[in-house]
């Protein structure tokens, strides 16, 4: 799903583009630091990317896919507990 | 890229604002949990953040627009362009290469990353949207001229269009071709030409200034 | 670093589960060293946790469009290129 060279579109290829949200700004943030830490390096983003639900991943935008990739490991490695962040969110 | 304003300062701001998205909200309680947890710490956020808005392509275009006034700096950016963007000064990011590829009368590169979205982005600030996207990723390894087309560049045939395919660490960087008319033009005025679109390869630098403008 | 410049090389067919960078779409294809990159980190096993080492020779491999999609539209000479790992190449 991720593999998208020469993949059949007829889509054109829409040309907006937007300013980087503040929590997408944090979500790159929170890679790179997580990276510089140690604890998950962006070899393992992308593979957390690849493992996404296919029509999650073409539904998700960008950072979602990040979002996503974060939450994933980082519960594989324990430092997350599951569900933990939902917990968090939703009180 | 505009400066912005972040409120990092203060971590435990409302969980709820009425407009957020979900995801703004998911993404500030991963760093709240991840800051509690000690595995990160609030300043490496701020750290990341002040990075990333400060990343624009006024640096490639700087590097650019020096090897077209410069025979020598132009040989030193195609051997080794993360050594050449640190002699002037600029910050190549964290690839370990990063690596120039010269567009000239005969060939013409354009760059993508199928698989994800590897990007210069030291040297370019974030990629558009449209170099993320399924169907820029899709057709510009297997319609690249179509792309180009709708980006409104047209290349003759015995022109050799090498598409780069930014599959591991090498992040690629394209030198566009020097605009005609511009022999004038100091070097600072030449960096105003080359367009970020012009370092991906979709599109050829602004055109020179008439003389006497 | 088993191969050379220009050196004709082939992009292994065989699936991998799991991470790789190989573009499904240059499976099977042959094409030619454009560069030789020198050793890099696995991205494979650091894609699990590991630190990718060994380090892995890597390189720039180029192929003519109309090799990679039967129907390219463009001229004969287009090209595309890849970074590709060592252990995706067999000579050709």
């Amino acid at each position: 799903m991720h593999d998208r060279g020469g993949w059949p579109t007829q889509a054109p290829i829409d040309r907006s583009e937007h300013q980087l949200a503040d929590w997408e700004l944090l979500v790159d943030a929170l890679v790179g630091a997580l990276g510089r830490h140690g604890v998950m390096n962006v070899d393992e983003l992308r593979r957390g990317i690849e493992g996404m639900p296919p029509d999650e991943y073409e539904r998700a935008s960008y950072y979602e896919r990040w979002l996503y990739s974060v939450e994933t490991v980082l519960i594989e490695k324990g430092v997350l507990a599951p569900r933990e962040l939902d917990r968090r969110i939703g009180g | 890229m505009s400066e912005q304003d972040h409120d990092h300062d203060h971590p435990h701001a409302p969980i709820t604002e009425s407009d957020e998205p979900a995801f703004a909200v998911r993404a500030r309680a991963l760093e709240e949990l991840l800051i509690e947890k000690g595995t990160i710490r609030g300043e490496d956020v701020r750290q990341g953040i002040d990075w990333l808005v400060s990343r624009s392509p006024a640096d490639g275009a700087r590097l650019v627009a020096r090897a077209w006034v410069d025979p020598e700096f132009k040989r030193r950016l195609l051997a080794d362009a993360r050594e050449a963007a640190l002699q002037l000064g600029l910050d190549p990011g964290p690839s370990p290469v990063v690596q120039a590829v010269e567009n000239t009368h005969a060939i013409h590169h354009m760059v993508v990353c199928t698989l994800c979205s590897c990007y210069p982005r030291a040297l370019l600030g974030p990629p558009p949207d449209w170099y993320k996207s399924l169907p820029y990723r899709s057709r510009a390894a297997s319609d690249p001229r179509g792309v180009l087309t709708e980006f409104g560049v047209e290349l003759d045939d015995d022109v050799e269009l090498r598409v780069l395919d930014s599959t591991a660490d090498i992040r690629y960087l394209v030198i566009p071709r020097r605009p005609p008319a511009s022999e004038r033009m100091s070097e600072e005025e030449l960096a105003g030409l080359v367009t970020r679109d012009s370092m991906i390869g979709v599109a050829q630098p602004a055109a020179a200034a008439p003389a006497g403008a | 670093m088993r191969y050379r410049g220009d050196q004709r090389v082939r992009i292994a067919a065989r699936l991998h589960e799991g991470h790789h960078r190989i573009p499904g779409y240059l499976k099977g294809k042959t094409g030619r060293v454009a560069r030789v990159h020198g050793s890099f980190p696995n991205p494979e096993t650091r894609a699990y946790g590991t630190d990718g080492l060994p380090r892995q020779p890597l390189y720039l491999v180029g192929f003519a469009q109309r090799d990679v999609w039967p129907d390219y539209r463009g001229p004969a000479g287009d090209r595309i290129y890849a970074d590709v790992f060592e252990h995706w190449l067999e000579e050709a």
